[in-house]
């Protein structure tokens, strides 16, 4: 079974998940940070893979991954960072990056290091769901690797259907028609669309992403999905007050 | 139909749209509308009447008699430097400006690299009362000032890209995440790249290039086929536009000429099918210049219009069938070609257009073998750059 699926049997609401750059701050770091999340008690991990040219993410992202990459970070070593804890991490992690990386990497060889790595789950946001259907959902399930797939204000209930029978570790709800970012405030609009999403009753479970920042925005939207993921204000925190103060930013969320 | 695209966009392995799930409503609605509009006797009415006379075309063939003597060919200047606007751009922002209005769009959002397609794009947005911003890298900011302070006397908001390599493939990211952050707008690309339909979009828009090439030809030689047609490629519209109707006719050799910058193997250059592989970049599948790892390299040219890291979709899949030939020429070839074409024949090319006439010297003619080269746009905007360099 999915390690994400594995975790929502033991934990259905509330579950946070964070996003993170890894190579960010220092190239050493990605370990470390890893190993404070899961101290902390986050529930699942987004292991970010630094792009050059990274389209659905924010400013803040965007920057934390060319630091990242100036650091020297790249896949060889990422995966070298992540085989290393392979035996004491035990949070389930989940790889994001961009689908070039993968292509150029080589599909099979991308694949097989996920899969040595003991990662079951990747997202990669410009994988859209028709090539995911011709080339990808094959290879995918060879490695027994899941795909998740991004769902928007603007996608239709038809695409949510099958977008929820390919799904085997979450559906990725963006929160608003918008890339990554801390954004503040949850509107009246967004939880219209929440709602609407909620009453379908999909087989899979939901995951809000992209502008939950802290606790407010943490607790607002749980109450219309099993849990959110924090990308930006955490990559901002982290850029402020380094590795050793991680705690500080999910104790007050998970609180 | 070889260089068609198929249903779903793609020309052999390249194209496609790849694009994050926050576009596909945006992406799809074009993409189930743009033939039906294009098609439509009500488009094709306005976009004929506004080529013919708000840009001016037809555009002249010209043939260029000392050229010609020089290279020993008959060598003809497609002349889309004298349109409105002065470059090739204006053709497709045109097109598309109409699609948008037929789609019920009132905003516009464009990138743009040497700032052509930026005024192409504020021009057509000026004259139909649409709203206009224009994402531009910081460095093609700098060195393209007067085509920015056009753009903003035409009414639209300038807006730097200041990420990466800040110029042309900046400009085009910046253009996306707005676009991603306001679904309302409509996304007026400027060249053959982007996800599907939009290579298919532009190619279509700038074909008007070659359709008056045939008739020109026909009338000025009594032959609709040239031997050889030259191009610059950048992303590759100009280039697109002047092969169209020749694509399937494979008597005729068409000649993609790329920006080698400082030399293809300089670590400063822009010649993506020399230097580039199979990638994935701004929604499309094509040839692109990137590290081991797929991290997209920052291409250099002295040309702003031609320093993209990738290549439309269409141009990959001529190069890879070899039914066009991939050429390059260095930035110093380039200045020495325009200054060439401005001291012999009274043109002042763009620079990215100097890029096609700098291949004359390294091809070997026939004698009586009819050359086009697309003057995709003209010298105005490198003025700077041209007075600089002669002083050295």
């Amino acid at each position: 079974m999915n390690s994400i699926q594995q975790l929502f049997q033991k934990k259905e609401k509330n579950v946070l998940s964070i996003y993170f750059t890894s190579g960010y701050p220092n190239l050493h770091d990605t370990t470390q940070v890893i190993s404070q999340l899961e101290k902390s008690g986050v529930d699942f991990i987004e292991v970010g893979l630094p792009y050059s040219d990274p389209l659905a993410d924010g400013p803040t992202i965007q920057d934390s991954s060319q630091i990242a990459l100036q650091n020297g970070v790249n896949l060889d070593i990422i995966f070298e960072q992540l085989l290393s804890i392979k035996e004491t991490n035990k949070t389930p992690l989940v790889l994001m990056g961009y689908l070039n990386q993968m292509l150029k990497y080589g599909e099979e060889k991308f694949c097989q290091k996920v899969v040595d790595c003991g990662i079951d789950t990747v997202i990669l946001p410009d994988l859209p769901m028709i090539e995911f259907e011709n080339h990808y959902k094959t290879l995918f399930e060879k490695y027994g690797i899941t795909n998740v797939f991004l769902i928007t204000p603007h996608t239709s209930e038809e695409r949510i259907r099958k977008i929820d029978s390919y799904s085997k570790a979450f559906i990725y709800v963006v929160a608003s028609a918008s890339i990554t970012g801390a954004k503040g405030d949850i509107s009246n609009n967004q939880v219209a669309y929440f709602e609407r999403i909620k009453k379908m009753n999909l087989q899979s479970k939901l995951i809000i992403g992209f502008g939950i920042s802290d606790k407010q925005t943490f607790t607002t939207a749980c109450n219309y999905a099993n849990g959110t993921i924090i990308g930006s204000a955490f990559i901002k925190h982290l850029g402020n007050n380094g590795v050793d103060k991680i705690d500080g930013f999910i104790n007050p969320i998970i609180s | 139909m070889k260089f068609q695209p198929s249903k779903d966009g793609y020309y052999g392995q390249f194209g496609g749209a790849f694009i994050p799930e926050l576009l596909y409503p945006n992406v799809k609605e074009l993409e189930d509308n743009y033939l039906t509009i294009l098609e439509s006797e009500a488009f094709q009415t306005e976009y004929k009447d506004l080529l013919q006379h708000y840009v001016g075309r037809p555009s002249p063939l010209y043939l260029a008699k000392r050229l010609s003597e020089k290279y020993g060919a008959t060598i003809y200047l497609k002349r889309e430097d004298l349109n409105h606007t002065g470059a090739h751009k204006v053709n497709n922002t045109i097109g598309q400006i109409l699609v948008a209005k037929h789609l019920g769009k009132t905003k516009i959002i464009a990138e743009t690299g040497a700032g052509q397609h930026g005024v192409a794009t504020a021009t057509v947005c000026a004259l139909m009362g649409l709203e206009c911003t224009v994402f531009m890298g910081e460095i093609d900011i700098k060195r393209q000032a007067p085509n920015v302070a056009r753009m903003k006397m035409l009414g639209a908001k300038v807006v730097a890209a200041t990420s990466g390599s800040k110029t042309l493939k900046d400009a085009t990211n910046e253009a996306i995440r707005y676009w991603i952050q306001n679904p309302d707008t409509y996304y007026l690309i400027g060249s053959v790249v982007g996800p599907h339909p939009y290579p298919d979009m532009v190619a279509r828009l700038q074909a008007v290039i070659s359709e008056e090439m045939k008739a020109q030809l026909k009338a000025q030689t009594g032959n609709e086929n040239p031997d050889t047609i030259i191009a610059c490629v950048g992303g590759g519209s100009n280039a697109a536009g002047a092969f169209y109707h020749y694509l399937e006719n494979e008597s005729v050799e068409l000649v993609a000429v790329e920006a080698a910058g400082l030399g293809v193997n300089s670590g400063e250059s822009a010649a993506t099918s020399q230097l580039g592989e199979v990638g994935v970049i701004h929604g499309s599948k094509t040839i692109l210049m990137q590290d081991e790892y797929g991290q997209i390299v920052e291409p250099y040219s002295i040309s702003a219009g031609l320093d993209y890291p990738g290549v439309g979709p269409l141009h990959a899949f001529l190069h890879e069938t070899k039914r066009a030939k991939f050429l390059n020429a260095t930035d110093k070839e380039a200045l020495m070609a325009a200054y060439e074409l401005t001291k012999i024949e009274g043109i002042i090319p763009a620079l990215e257009s100097a890029h096609a006439l700098a291949v004359l010297p390294k091809m070997k003619f026939k004698k009586d073998q009819v050359v086009v080269v697309n003057l995709s746009g003209r010298g105005d905007k490198d003025l700077e750059m041209y007075i600089n360099n002669l002083e050295e």
